[in-house]
């Protein structure tokens, strides 16, 4: 039996269609990252899931039951994003209180020191900084120790370091052999993680598959620079996925930044003020919905 | 698929009900003042003339009398306060949301809050008896302290669900102020902390229709003052209220929860 489940589920708030009819299939044991753009319906999805909303047309299950059904949920933890917790109560109280919902709980001490929060374990929620809070989140969602865990968006708000160092909390949990499905903005935190993508946008999935195959079609790296009089003509033939001119500023998506950096030396073309970084969620998805559409 | 195992009812309804206590009891602007507040009003009404009796045809004291008041006031104002302002405050910060994703049953949730509320409010007496005992030297006798005790109790259970339909109607911010604008001119109205007669007229001959007003009765009654009507009659319009603000409350739930949660 599937862990989680979604067939040809819609959902509309008014006349918005957050999602067109997604099919999703999470088997126990799987590590899943649902990736998207704002908008796309990636909590929408997680929020059927759990039995936070209702499907419009189609259904959602939780281990083959009704994901309001509190079996299904004493086998879930869940992190969601903008949900509120008890400001005045102490990290550990919160967490003994959530370990006392579920039916096997881990120990109290496993759950905060796993987010890392050993030395937040006696100060009031108030108290936290927002990374610490996410981190209690964190605790709230696997103290139960769950068979699978829901994390909406787990890392927003996070800087750098943050996030890879909650990256690996995740991914610690992930090796006891538990089902883990985030939902993430980030290719990179997709990569690190999970051995399924689910690429969400406008409500429907365009692609299904391990991150290599996903990377495999999306471009890995921006190029930016200002190059006076080029033309569209001058960058034809480079090992792009997709190029764009705005007067004089040029963008280019690539797998291949060298390669394309040496055509372009060697075409003569006269460039400056080159930057290169890597390809975002919004250039993956230049390229991943315009083949969609294609 | 075996059956799969839920979390024991009884040790989730105790954590429950502590956190919930705690979260109360940690926010001095409600556990101070509702402690306090009963207290310092009889200070201030009810001790200088504690020892003048009601007058004719009674002999019950200002003291006791008073007391009964303020032990109805305090209770109500614990079940209103306790359940608006946390049940809008935490909506505000969407934290039902998260509570609804967990495996806890929404039962033991509304049940951990009725128990922490009338807790606060068994609190509160703790505090107003003794203190009426010493400051207002009132006398009453086992019995009298025991039925004003348990009538003030079990008659703010409508005031529960009133409390929770104002907290599910009114937003966040708005919470305090219409709790202000209800609770404060009804418990005047209703006579809590001046003698009904000397309410204009018109109020007068509302405020027996006022839910306060009836909890006030039993209240003053169980310390053996006059009142106009019997128990009984104050028990059923306690209960018919009780009944209405359920029903409000239930609406105001529903109303929420096919916005949010469908």
């Amino acid at each position: 039996m599937p862990a989680a489940e979604l067939k040809d589920a819609t959902k509309s708030y008014g006349s918005v269609q957050a999602l067109r009819g997604v099919s999703l299939t999470i088997e126990l044991g799987e590590v899943v990252a649902m990736l998207g753009p704002n908008g796309a319906g990636k909590t929408t999805s997680i929020s059927l899931l759990l039995g936070l909303r209702k499907p419009t047309t189609g259904s959602a299950r939780l281990f083959g039951l009704d994901p309001t059904d509190l079996n299904a949920r004493s086998r879930v933890g869940v992190m969601l994003q903008e949900s509120g917790i008890p400001q005045m109560l102490k990290v550990r109280e919160i967490v003994d209180l959530f370990r006392s919902y579920y039916p096997k709980p881990m120990p109290r001490d496993r759950a905060i020191a796993m987010a890392g929060l050993e030395e937040k374990a006696s100060a009031l929620v108030k108290e936290l900084s927002g990374g610490q809070r996410q981190r209690l989140y964190f605790a709230l969602a696997v103290c139960g120790d769950p068979q699978v865990l829901f994390l909406d968006e787990p890392t927003v708000g996070m800087d750098v370091e943050g996030r890879r160092a909650f990256i690996e909390r995740i991914a610690e949990f992930a090796q006891l052999g538990r089902t883990v499905v985030l939902t993430t903005h980030y290719l990179e935190e997709a990569d690190q993680l999970a051995e399924r993508v689910v690429v969400i946008d406008h409500g429907v999935i365009i692609a299904d598959a391990s991150p290599d195959q996903i990377k495999g079609q999306v471009a890995g790296k921006r190029i930016r620079f200002t190059a006076p009089g080029v033309t569209e003509a001058k960058l034809e033939g480079l090992p792009v996925t997709s190029t764009s001119v705005n007067g004089n500023t040029v963008q280019l998506l690539t797998n291949n930044p060298v390669a394309v950096l040496k055509a372009l030396f060697e075409r003569g073309v006269a460039i400056s003020d080159i930057e290169i970084t890597g390809a975002d969620l919004e250039d993956a998805f230049i390229s991943l919905t315009s083949r969609h559409q294609a | 698929m075996s059956q799969v195992a839920r979390a024991p009812i009884w040790p989730m309804l105790v954590r429950q009900t502590s956190a919930e206590f705690l979260k109360l009891w940690r926010v001095p602007a409600f556990s101070v003042t509702s402690l306090l507040l009963p207290v310092v009003f009889y200070g201030f009404i009810g001790v200088g003339q504690a020892n003048q009796t009601l007058g004719p045809p009674t002999n019950v004291k200002f003291g006791a009398y008073f007391l009964a008041s303020m032990a109805v006031y305090a209770v109500a104002n614990v079940m209103i306060f306790s359940f608006g302002i946390s049940v809008a405050t935490e909506r505000g910060m969407k934290m039902d949301v998260l509570m609804r994703a967990t495996p806890l049953p929404p039962v033991v949730y509304l049940l951990s809050r009725c128990i922490t509320a009338l807790g606060f409010a068994a609190l509160t007496l703790a505090v107003l008896f003794p203190f009426a005992y010493v400051a207002g030297n009132v006398r009453l006798d086992a019995s009298q302290w025991f039925t004003l005790g348990y009538r003030v109790l079990l008659g703010s259970i409508p005031f529960i669900a009133l409390g929770f339909a104002i907290g599910y109607l009114s937003g966040p911010n708005s919470a305090i102020a219409v709790i202000n604008l209800v609770y404060l001119p009804t418990a005047f109205a209703s006579g809590l902390f001046f003698p009904k007669q000397l309410l204009p007229e018109i109020i007068q001959h509302a405020s027996p229709y006022l839910p306060l007003y009836r909890f006030g009765q039993l209240g003053w009654d169980a310390i053996g003052a006059p009142t106009t009507e019997s128990v009984t009659t104050d028990w059923i319009y306690l209960a018919a209220y009780g009944v209405v603000f359920f029903a409000i409350a239930a609406w105001a739930y529903r109303r929420e929860e096919s916005r949010k949660f469908s």
